[in-house]
């Protein structure tokens, strides 16, 4: 058999890729937004442990041992350290990497759109990719006003039980009724598995729809890196953005506080010691310049793969990729 | 029996599922960016033939189920059972009426059929795609009709009704489409 050797996008999705590259550059341009490029291979991991880094071993010259090295999850680290630097607002378009995700959505390497925006509140911010996403869709959908909503109240209306405070028992009750006996079994008495699990079941393929949809406040069990939100201590300052049912970003109003951050970076290592997965090594240059002090700001990461697929209406992440992993 | 991991999950699969050997159909890697991995996967119970869904946390296991299709020569009926034979090694098998279901309707001695095996006995039965059969009662029809608008129902000789065009005689041999029902053609 011959080598499948053609790319698995048509010309069509990749002159859109291009387009789309353009457009973007022209709008953070048009901001002074400086667009700035971070290193893929970094000396430490992520700690998240529902991501998997790829490792690499770095040989210097004539040395017998090679030292690991992490292929970057996202750029999140180093442009912070940017920001901390004083770089003001910035932007990169680079690929991430992330292992064990692969499938209609996911390709092991994909390309993220990343921005930071000093001195932005999470409404701000989320005006700004309301922007941009609306200039980008123009001319292929036609879109709604969007909407924002918070996640308490998404959740309450899709699964009939608050997030926040409903019971174990509850949540179990509310899945069986919409299908998911298994729910159960799988969950336990792990409360942001429960949500992870009907939020990306039940309630995202039902979001979106014709409109961009903001989701906000989310529960301060999945914080990810935002801020607590300062008057309200059972949600973070986290926005995540989904269109035609598809997760296309994650959004904070950045953590600042170096204690706080290494305090969630400890608790993320020892659910990785407890469940046997690597346990990387803690970003201490991240650390250190977040001790230094990063400016006020907030921050978002959109996957353009994903958007590329609504764009030109793909069903699969392969159809807008030249080369996805399998065959590249 | 082997164990597989989610992330060996493809379409034709077989797997153990509450206990009942189940085929995978398909099977979706389901991730928040920030959040555990999933996949979703559907089933198809081979016991029942019913599909079921069924979300997994990527990198869970299930038990190989011991499940082979193998094609058969359909032998005869004897009262009770529907015998069946692998034409290279003579290896004879008996179903009963809930393991051969609704095949039983589409069985002709001689045909060649799917009998799925799971641990050595069969489990179902799946006819060939289409299938020739004579009628053996029908009304007789208006003559010169050819459209073959609205049609009359007709008995074939395995006892299976199917309805055909109003042209189509008693003692003439038609091929059927298995998984719709439906009358196909006549044959010379």
């Amino acid at each position: 058999m011959m080598a499948e050797w053609r790319p698995s996008c048509s010309l069509a999705a990749l002159k859109k890729r291009a387009a789309l590259l353009a457009e973007i550059r022209r709008f953070f341009a048009a901001r002074g937004v400086l667009e700035v490029e971070t290193p893929l291979l970094c000396q430490a991991g992520v700690t998240d442990p529902n991501l998997r880094s790829f490792t690499t071993l770095l040989h210097r010259p004539g040395a017998a041992e090679g030292e690991r090295l992490y292929l970057q999850t996202s750029p999140e680290f180093a442009m912070k350290r940017l920001l901390a630097a004083g770089s003001g607002s910035i932007y990169q378009i680079c690929k991430a990497f992330r292992n064990e995700e692969s499938g209609r959505y996911h390709n092991p390497e994909f390309t993220l759109l990343e921005w930071y925006r000093v001195g932005f509140d999470l409404v701000q911010l989320i005006d700004e990719i309301d922007e941009l996403l609306r200039e980008i869709c123009a001319e292929d959908l036609r879109l709604e006003a969007s909407e924002r909503r918070s996640y308490r109240e998404l959740f309450c209306e899709h699964i009939g039980a608050d997030p926040l405070s409903a019971s174990f028992k509850k949540l179990a009750e509310c899945s069986k009724l919409q299908g998911l006996p298994e729910a159960e079994a799988l969950c336990g008495d792990d409360r942001p598995l429960w949500l992870d699990l009907l939020f990306s079941h039940l309630v995202q393929p039902r979001l979106g729809r014709g409109r961009i949809t903001f989701v906000y406040d989310f529960p301060a069990c999945l914080p990810s890196l935002a801020r607590k939100k300062p008057d309200d201590p059972l949600v973070v300052e986290r926005v995540e953005i989904f269109l035609e049912g598809l997760e296309l970003g994650n959004g904070f109003h950045e953590l600042a506080d170096a204690v706080d951050q290494e305090e969630r970076f400890d608790r993320d290592l020892a659910v990785r010691r407890a469940s046997g997965l690597p346990v990387p090594p803690k970003d201490q240059r991240f650390l250190a310049a977040l001790g230094s002090g990063l400016p006020d700001c907030s921050g978002i990461a959109l996957g353009l793969d994903r958007l590329l697929m609504i764009l030109m209406r793909a069903e699969a992440i392969d159809d807008v990729l030249a080369f996805p992993t399998a065959r590249a | 029996m082997a164990t597989f991991s989610t992330n060996e999950f493809k379409g034709g699969l077989k797997v153990m599922v509450d206990g009942d050997p189940c085929s995978i159909i398909e099977n979706e890697f389901v991730k928040p960016g920030k959040g555990q991995a999933f996949n979703r996967v559907k089933l198809r119970n081979l016991k029942t033939g019913r599909v079921i869904e069924r979300t997994f946390k990527s990198g869970e296991t299930l038990e190989g189920a011991d499940v082979i299709d193998t094609e058969m020569q359909y032998l005869y009926n004897d009262g009770e059972q529907w015998h069946f034979m692998v034409p290279e090694s003579f290896e004879q098998y008996a179903a009963d009426a809930d393991v051969v279901g609704d095949a039983k309707k589409w069985l002709k001695e001689q045909d060649v059929c799917t009998v799925t095996l799971y641990n050595g006995a069969p489990i179902s039965v799946t006819p060939p795609n289409f299938v020739e059969l004579t009628i053996v009662e029908t009304d007789p029809g208006v003559r010169g009709d050819t459209s073959g608008g609205g049609g009359k129902p007709a008995t074939l000789d395995t006892g299976a009704v199917v309805r055909v065009p109003l042209f189509v005689q008693t003692g003439e041999v038609i091929k059927v489409d298995t998984r719709t029902g439906e009358y196909v053609s006549r044959v010379k």
